[in-house]
């Protein structure tokens, strides 16, 4: 495609917007929709279709209600599946909202000029399918196929890792990894040679005391742990959360340390020493299962409380109180292992403390901390070996961090950069239901990235800021529209759950699979697509498990029996997949990779004088930003609030509800205000902001805006105030918790970034 | 027979899922809603305390909203649950006045809406939308009349509180701590 610059492109769009008319926001069949009163869609008239949800990462199964009419009129959770138990979350339930959303993509577009100005022109799928045959073809002939790269997410995801592993790409990674769970992981493999992936399975439902560092469970609706949580209340168990927000699960909580934000591993590390000199800890199990103990007690003799509590703010009292607890209650101690855990840069040691303590409490493998799950294996259909790349996103990454389990985003996008000068370019961008630009942090890096591209393909259901910078955009069918992947997700039983089209795609989409596979057959991949309809492989798959898309049609979930316990027995014989075959306490590993083989405090700073720590989260009714636009959620939630400390907004002057705009320490202003909370529910060192909020993506087409016209402008985008990121050595993953932000009362002349 | 609801707020996360719910279940227009969440803090950092209360209609034993009505739209049925006859009801607003709980709206379709208890659910014996979907299993649903029933139980055993008792209406939707 020409070589234009695309950060223009967004200028150029905003500029044109400024008088455009937008259209109303209730408008066509969705306003038709919800004024057809009176009718109650009763159990006995309801079509029901199996889903399995997407609008987070959880993929709840549950029924799609549909009236004779075929609309679809509400979503209830499938009573058998373990991760809802028939009861989905906020955005489940609204979850038809992705569907009836009419600022949806609608059409295929490509990019075309008209007398200078960069716009959209809705084309037809066989158009469409030209261009990007073309165009990646041209970057394989130029490049290799390795230079063009795959940016995903969610259940769209795997379609696109096929056609690129058929083609002859590696070079992928998801946000889900390095700006999420990565360093847990990570710091789990390398205590217990075995990560935590989806859902986590821990067992609060038999917990006696559940201990929260910065997991809000609650605003975070992972949904069956939040019910999970509930049963602990129940029970009367313990729950400490640490946090320095009162966060709504703090309120629930037996004890709530309001921590100082980035000493987490300090708190850590001085509730082991309590536990090992206090002798709390499982002498058994350590003796039986873990490495290095000896080593560990030594190291962590100089962490005590009194030393902690200079640094956490938390009394050394509560932190003797807090440990004492957890050792009682021990092995039913679960210290979770939290989830978004890219925060300060030492993260992969964070979440290994964490590890360890939980082995310390016997935790892991126990009733009441940690089981074994299980995962049903399915077998993959039979293709051709996939080509062997000359290189992958793992000579980008792997010799850097050695914990690099998956691609790592943001080193992806590195070599995407004009100043990369290596033999591992990036000059081409397949982005499949992400939206980089508020997934990965350093907006400014990520757009000269894009810049630098000779070729991008967007696919996604909504249009967010990255669809602006696409030479292509395809418009993705809604889950409510499309099948997916089957759902195995470990648990504590094996299961399988069925994402079936409730209803036929809307406007022009399609099903991610379906892009895929033509796409697949335009590159000439025909021997990766033997089936014409994804639903053959499914059917395959689930025929060699006993089960067919028949019986799953009706079931929408199966359950099948576990092979192995799901807890240790009392002194059974349990290899551990680590190089001494224990639970390392101290990390052989490690060590040998010249990392710190067990977690050694290091402080991150303070809070630069004149500003406030950035703490982001979730509110439970949004995931991320293309949820905010969903007409039932954004009715829940339309603006977030930047939540602040009375003393803040005395220092500040500020009143509840005033519109302030926030600017970093580079200078960097918010592009749109927001309006503030003033609550005694957070620190006064921090500021809390909803993630997922500031939209400004915005495209022309046929010299139309299009845009999430509900959610376009509402609030501060936290990725874009981001600008301070530290490399988790051992993973790659971002450290995103080390920003800090002051509060403009007045609004700026200037809302543009500094290039 | 008494319909009545129990909510535990030390279990309640505020997620307005029962709002949702609520909306799909009824067709509630966007911009409306039938029950709402109101988030309640006190205290002063670090001794903060926090909980939400999910709020409706508290079909109430003496109602204002029936008294006011000048149509008889506005209505008592089986079970003490309050209801709005749509084709009786003038869009006048008296009973939105009435109401100390500020639970009925008027429906852009031109008369005034409430909860029902989701009474075309009860009829098939299954609980109110919202109660059905809570992630938190913190609301309840049954028969105040009887002892027995769980609802009637947890009432009797766990501290509990109305809203707004000195309206003097009765409220039939309880809080427990």
């Amino acid at each position: 495609m020409s070589n234009f610059n695309r950060r223009d492109f967004i200028k150029i769009s905003g500029a044109s917007a400024a008088g455009v008319a937008l259209t109303p926001k209730l408008s066509g069949v969705f306003q038709n929709f919800f004024q057809k009163e009176g009718k109650h869609l009763l159990e006995s008239d309801a079509v029901k279709v199996p889903t399995v949800c997407e609008v987070c990462f959880w993929n709840c199964a549950g029924w799609v209600y549909k009236d004779q009419e075929d609309n679809i009129k509400k979503i209830i959770g499938n009573d058998d599946d373990p991760h809802s138990n028939g009861r989905l979350c906020p955005r489940g339930t609204g979850g038809l909202g992705m569907y009836y959303d009419d600022d949806r993509l609608k059409k295929p577009l490509i990019r075309v000029e008209k007398e200078g100005q960069q716009s959209f022109k809705e084309v037809s799928w066989e158009e469409a399918f030209d261009v990007i045959e073309k165009n990646m073809k041209a970057i394989d002939k130029k490049y290799g196929k390795e230079s063009m790269a795959l940016l995903f997410h969610g259940k769209t995801g795997p379609h696109f890792e096929h056609l690129f592993k058929a083609w002859g790409s590696d070079t992928m990674g998801e946000p889900a990894g390095a700006q999420c769970l990565i360093t847990r992981e990570a710091g789990f493999i390398a205590t217990y040679g075995a990560g935590l992936a989806s859902p986590e399975p821990t067992d609060v439902r038999n917990a006696d005391c559940l201990v929260l560092i910065g997991n809000h469970i609650g605003e975070n609706m992972h949904n069956g742990h939040v019910q999970e949580v509930s049963t602990l209340i129940d029970r009367g168990g313990e729950i400490i959360t640490v946090d320095p927000r009162f966060s709504t699960v703090a309120s629930h909580s037996t004890t709530w340390l309001p921590i100082k934000p980035s000493t987490d591993l300090a708190l850590l590390l001085s509730w082991m020493n309590v536990l090992i000199n206090e002798n709390l800890y499982d002498k058994d199990y350590v003796e039986q299962y873990t490495y290095g103990f000896d080593l560990l007690a030594e190291h962590v003799q100089k962490y005590t409380p009194e030393w902690a509590e200079g640094v956490t703010t938390i009394p050394a009292a509560d932190i003797y109180k807090t440990a004492r607890i957890m050792g009682a209650a021990a092995p039913k101690t679960i210290v979770h292992p939290g989830r978004h855990t890219a925060w300060y840069g030492d993260d992969t040691q964070r979440t290994r403390a964490i590890a360890i303590l939980n082995a310390l409490l016997g935790s892991w493998g126990r009733k009441g901390g940690f089981y074994f799950p299980e995962k049903l294996k399915l077998p993959k259909e039979a293709h051709p070996p996939f080509p062997k790349p000359k290189w992958s996103w793992k000579d980008i990454s792997k010799k850097k961090h050695k914990l690099a389990i998956m691609g790592i985003t943001n080193e992806i996008l590195d070599n995407a950069l004009p100043e990369y000068k290596g033999p591992h370019k990036v000059k081409g961008l397949f982005i499949a239901a992400t939206n980089p630009l508020q997934s990965i942090p350093d907006e400014a890096k990520i757009k000269r990235a894009l810049d630098n591209q000779e070729f991008i393909v967007v696919v996604d259901t909504m249009p967010s800021e990255i669809t602006g910078y696409a030479d292509v955009v395809l418009p993705e069918a809604t889950y409510l529209e499309r099948l997916d992947h089957l759902r195995t997700a470990h648990h504590r039983q094996p299961n399988v759950a069925l994402r079936y089209p409730a209803v036929m795609p809307k406007y022009d989409s399609k099903p991610g699979w379906w892009i895929a596979r033509k796409i697949g057959l335009r590159l000439g991949l025909d021997d990766f697509y033997e089936w014409e309809d994804f639903e053959e492989v499914l059917d395959w798959q689930l025929k060699q498990v006993g089960s067919s898309m028949e019986e799953m049609k009706k079931e929408g979930v199966k359950l099948f029996p576990r092979n192995t316990p799901m807890y240790l027995e009392d002194g059974e014989e349990y290899w551990f997949n680590t190089n001494t075959g224990k639970i390392e306490l101290f990390s052989t590993d490690l060590d040998e990779w010249g990392y710190d083989p067990m977690p050694v405090y290091k402080s991150h700073g303070d809070v630069p004088a004149g500003f406030l720590r950035l703490i982001y989260g979730r509110l439970p009714m949004h995931t991320f930003g293309r949820t905010l636009n969903n007409p039932n959620l954004n009715d829940l939630k339309k603006e977030p609030n930047l939540w602040v400390n009375p003393k803040v907004a005395n220092i500040y002057g500020l009143e509840n509800n005033q519109e302030v705009w926030l600017q970093n320490p580079k200078g960097k202003v918010s592009s749109f205000p927001i309006h503030v909370r003033i609550t005694e529910r957070i620190r006064h060192d921090s500021v809390f902001l909803p993630h997922g909020f500031g939209n400004k993506g915005r495209i022309m087409v046929n010299g139309k805006v299009e845009e999430m016209s509900r959610t376009y402008g509402r609030g501060i985008s936290d990725a874009e105030m981001i600008s301070n990121i530290e490399i988790d050595p051992e993973t790659g993953g971002t450290g995103m918790r080390n920003n800090f932000v002051t509060i403009l009362t007045e609004k700026p002349t200037k809302t543009e970034e500094k290039s | 027979m008494r319909y009545g609801m129990a909510i535990e707020i030390n279990k309640c996360v505020g997620c307005a899922d029962c709002v949702v719910a609520c909306q799909t279940e009824n067709n509630v227009p966007i911009g409306y809603s039938r029950d709402w969440i109101i988030e309640k803090v006190k205290g002063q950092y670090p001794d903060v305390f926090l909980h939400f209360e999910s709020q409706r209609c508290n079909h109430c034993d003496d109602t204002p909203c029936v008294r006011t009505c000048p149509t008889g739209a506005s209505h008592v049925i089986e079970g003490g649950i309050v209801k709005v006859t749509q084709d009786e009801c003038i869009g006048c607003g008296a009973c939105i006045e009435a109401c100390p709980y500020d639970a009925r709206y008027f429906h852009p379709d031109g008369y005034v809406d409430k909860c029902t208890f989701c009474d075309h659910r009860v009829q098939d014996g299954l609980d109110p939308a919202c109660v059905a979907v809570c992630p938190t299993t913190c609301m309840h649903f049954g028969d105040l009349d009887d002892p027995d029933s769980d609802i009637s139980k947890l009432i009797r055993k766990r501290e509990n509180f109305t809203l707004l008792p000195e309206a003097g209406t009765a409220p039939q939707i309880y809080y427990l701590k």
